[in-house]
């Protein structure tokens, strides 16, 4: 064999090509320190900073589902906010009946009793990805417009089921109470809740990742959003792959929902569909179906909202619309632009 | 000879509003490259696109191994032992090579002996091994596509275009490569432009032209007699060679 | 002369045009057919939806782009004559101004929303429009200096068009001759109007091209029509025209306010009107609003009927109560496209 020809050879990435590629992961950090510049205030800075990453990453764990169905089968859920909303309500059902738990002083108890809400919420909003999945997305497969508006139709249904089964009523959900309450860092005042908030979404970002890095399951996703085709190819069945992703990713929204039931301290039929404002704009950020775009997007949008709240209130949402105008100025497709192959 | 590995009777394929497959028999005998000869347009990609079930025919019949597999899912056509290298190779860039081998051997832990003959036959899979495929150059991606086509034994491989976009060096790296496959119990049914590495690995060839398979016979045949391939192939050769 | 003001886009079947012709004359004789303010409050509605679906459907239907933001164009155009007529009051120089002020700031922001988010991906609009429209309805109800925020704004129109004018001192079919009558012939000319001129755009060679770029982008690239163009431009046409119903409702109602205009509530009835009506057809937006501003407005109380009858029953009465209204919609949209993507036009053309 010629050695020539086949002389291993790596094409070396010029130093521009690995900044540009890293430059996103500066951004986070980037916007935290513009916001300590603009707010001046360290203490200050640091709870709006602490909320911030508390808001991302509850945003993250809701948005991440919808972002993988979109990469893997070119699926995008409108309805993916029912899920969010039905996951609180089951977590505060969970919640109500185990006052005892929440009451007591005693932590393992308080922290079992939201496990248990979480897990029941999960089982239940997986369940009903399940459905979602087989009565409504199923038969508009390759169909986007069919998509939106049948989700939209699924979304429309399931916030009506919960007035049924739960009243029309907003609710107000207790925090346990080792939750409740502040700690005080460097003279910032930080909410207990926050910090379990950021605590969970890293655990649960890092165990994606570890699930996507290395495990079978990890890697036929990440084949799979690149090219679907050649998974089946090479002999696995998508379909199949895909209603997993599917039920997963509707199981973590259904724990974004009850994360930010308790973070908000109430909840709605309606959070769900007004939270997907926020997920939408932290997908197209990220770019659609990117799992790591999708995380730096909400930290961004997480961060951005807070420090805006602070700063200008009435225009806070509207930051973050001028944020995503902004990447997507920069970068068309979103900071990590999925690649496809056709 | 034996009754043949593969046969397609009579199948028509549509993509869209465009009748792309307009009744091909094709008949691919156990052992050796057979090799699908046309210009562009003819329909053979869409002919082993049709075979793994990426495609639905519309009529017609396939048949490998005895049974009937036309409108069989792809994941059970590969399943049953056809392994596809697409015109566009199908690498996962975003896994590492090692990664990309192991989706490829479904069956379960590599076979040592196996792998060690394919890094010898693919050199650039043993040196890359932990490395994004997404950074490997064209040639290097061909190779990891045929690599993961092999890694474990398959009755029939689908090869659609190997030469294609790469420089003379690899092509008769890659022509080695393949021939040396061939030795093994596999068949290969092979989709080429490049009539030297065709005539190099051929053992039959068919030729297709306007979706219909317009010629069948031994590739020596054809490779030796220049009026039947101008005549079946046109100037598409000429440009190739 | 019919043939040329529908733009020779006849409906093709006999049940379609005798249904049409009924909602046509049902709406131009309305105030003398169906006395009393709720009726003629209704007809009034259907008028404006019809022209507001009609819009809607220019995109989803004929250009198979999905938007959430056409209730904020519609209540751009609302809250630009609200705005006009508040500061500069009860004239007709008022509403001329908010309506061109109006329908002017509606097509700036959908250019630059298609000009923005169409280059990319069709899919990227539906969610940003979807972002887009609810950041406005916060907007909207967070400067309540000068939107009344959640309260919105209550004005007076020019005394030609209210109740109080009397414009003959006599009865017709016992109906009084007075400037609310005006107002509704106001409301339903401006909607015929536009109505037609819509049916004008779509069988124009540029509606032919949006149909042309919806069933095959890729190919109408290839043939040398700049795709994003038309997409904008539609855009564009369809938010104007949303902003003018906008500004019709202003009128009439006398109120505009964020639930009356840029709710997500009245987007989805959109989508449904459409839908239900048929998509990529603009009779679809005559029947699909007049069929749905009909069963919102008497349906509901047979569902209340309904749920007393069954109140010994389990669940059933919380099923038929006239709150889930909205849920059996949600069902009857997910069905309907499932079933009948072409709606009710679809279904009457199909038995010619």
């Amino acid at each position: 064999m010629s050695e020539t020809a086949i002389r291993p050879k790596l094409v070396a990435s010029s130093a521009g090509d690995r900044l540009r590629k890293a430059a996103p992961l500066l951004l986070a950090p980037v916007m935290a320190l513009a916001g300590l510049i603009a707010i001046a205030d360290p203490a200050t800075w640091l709870t709006l900073t602490v909320a911030g990453l508390a808001m991302g990453l509850m945003i993250f764990i809701m948005a991440s589902g919808l972002t993988v169905v979109f990469g893997l089968m070119d699926v995008i859920n409108f309805g993916h906010g029912a899920f969010v909303s039905v996951g609180a309500f089951v977590g505060f059902t969970v919640l109500a009946w185990l006052t005892g738990w929440t009451e007591n002083p005693a932590v393992m108890m308080n922290l079992a009793a939201v496990f248990l809400a979480i897990l029941a919420s999960m089982a239940v909003t997986g369940v009903l990805g399940l459905a979602f999945e087989r009565v409504i997305v199923a038969p508009v497969y390759g169909h986007h417009l069919k998509q939106i508006l049948v989700t939209m139709g699924g979304l429309i249904v399931a916030q009506q089921l919960i007035h049924v089964v739960w009243g029309p009523d907003a609710i107000h959900v207790a925090r346990p109470q080792t939750l409740r309450g502040s700690v005080i860092v460097f003279d910032a005042v930080i909410e207990k809740y926050r910090l379990f908030a950021v605590a969970i979404g890293l655990v649960l970002f890092l165990g994606m990742r570890h699930v996507l890095k290395s495990t079978k399951v990890g890697l036929l996703v990440r084949a799979g959003v690149e090219n679907g085709e050649m998974v089946e190819a090479l002999g696995y069945r998508i379909r199949r792959l895909f209603l997993v992703v599917f039920m997963v990713g509707s199981a973590l929204a259904g724990l974004g929902g009850v994360m930010w039931g308790l973070y908000n301290e109430t909840i709605t039929a309606h959070m769900g569909s007004e939270l997907m404002v926020l997920v939408f704009i932290v997908v197209i950020i990220g770019g659609l179906g990117s799992i790591e775009g999708c995380f730096i997007g909400a930290l961004l949008v997480g961060l951005l909202s807070n420090y805006m709240t602070f700063l200008a209130p009435k225009v806070a949402l509207v930051s973050t619309i001028a944020l995503m105008v902004g990447v997507l100025m920069w970068r068309p497709e979103g900071l990590y632009p999925v690649v496809k192959a056709k | 000879m034996a009754d043949p590995l593969l046969t397609l009777s009579g199948v028509h394929t549509h993509i869209g509003p465009y009748h792309i497959l307009q009744g091909v028999d094709l008949v691919v005998p156990r052992g050796g490259v057979s090799v699908l000869l046309g210009r562009n347009g003819a329909g053979k990609s869409t002919t082993l696109r049709t075979i793994m079930g990426l495609l639905k025919p519309s009529a017609g019949e396939i048949r490998f191994d005895g049974n009937s597999i036309g409108g069989t899912p792809t994941p059970a056509i590969s399943r049953a032992g056809i392994a596809y290298v697409p015109e566009n190779m199908g690498i996962f860039s975003d896994l590492t090579v090692g990664e990309n081998m192991q989706l490829a051997a479904t069956q379960g832990p590599f076979d040592p002996t196996r792998l060690s003959w394919i890094k010898e036959l693919f050199p650039p899979i043993a040196t890359f091994w932990d490395k994004a495929a997404g950074t490997l150059s064209g040639g290097q991606k061909q190779m990891l596509a045929v690599a993961r086509a092999i890694i474990e034994p398959r009755r029939l491989i689908l090869i659609d275009e190997p030469s294609k976009g790469l420089a003379p060096a690899i092509i008769s790296a890659m022509t080695r490569a393949l021939g040396e496959l061939k030795e093994t119990d596999t068949t290969i049914l092979l989709v080429e432009q490049n009539f030297a590495m065709a005539s190099a690995l051929g053992d039959t060839v068919s030729v297709m032209d306007d979706g219909r398979v317009v010629h069948a016979g031994a590739m020596a045949e054809l490779a030796g007699d220049a009026g039947m391939q101008e005549r079946l192939m046109g100037l598409s050769l000429e440009v190739h060679q | 002369m019919i043939d040329r003001l529908l733009s020779g886009d006849r409906p093709n079947s006999r049940p379609l045009a005798l249904v049409l012709i009924a909602i046509a004359l049902a709406l131009a004789f309305a105030p003398f057919l169906f006395p009393g303010t709720k009726s003629l409050d209704t007809a009034a509605r259907i008028c404006i939806f019809i022209v507001l679906v009609a819009s809607y459907d220019l995109l989803l239907g004929y250009t198979g782009i999905v938007s959430f933001a056409h209730t904020m164009f519609f209540g751009i155009g609302a809250y630009g004559v609200a705005l006009s007529l508040s500061a500069l009051g009860a004239s007709f120089t008022a509403i001329v101004v908010g309506v061109l002020g109006g329908t002017a700031v509606a097509a700036a922001l959908a250019l630059a929303i298609g000009l923005f988010s169409l280059r990319v991906k069709a899919i990227f609009f539906a969610m940003v429009t979807l972002a887009v429209a609810s950041a406005f309805a916060v907007l909207v109800s967070q400067l309540s200096t000068i939107t009344g925020g959640e309260d919105g704004l209550t004005y007076r129109i020019p005394r030609v068009l209210t109740p109080a004018y009397k414009l003959l001192d006599m009865r017709i079919l016992d109906v009084r001759i007075d400037g609310r009558l005006l107002a509704y012939y106001l409301v339903f000319v401006s909607a015929l109007v536009l109505f037609l001129g819509l049916l004008r755009v779509v069988n124009s060679p540029f509606g032919r091209t949006l149909k042309a770029v919806r069933d095959n982008a890729f190919r109408a690239e290839a043939i040398g029509y700049r795709v994003i163009w038309y997409r904008t431009a539609a855009t564009v046409l369809s938010a104007s025209v949303a902003a003018l119903a906008g500004a019709l409702l202003a009128i009439w109602i006398r109120y505009t306010g964020p639930a009356t205009t840029l709710s997500m509530e009245i987007m989805i009835d959109i989508l449904l009107m459409v839908v239900i009506g048929g998509m990529g057809t603009m009779y679809g937006a005559v029947i699909g609003a007049t069929l749905f501003i009909l069963a919102q407005t008497y349906l509901q109380s047979l569902m209340g009927a309904a749920e007393h009858a069954t109140a010994m029953l389990p669940l059933i009465p919380d099923l038929v109560a006239p709150e889930r209204w909205l849920m059996w919609l949600g069902v009857l949209f997910i069905v309907s496209v499932y079933f009948f993507p072409d709606g009710v036009v679809g279904r009457l053309r199909s038995r010619g």
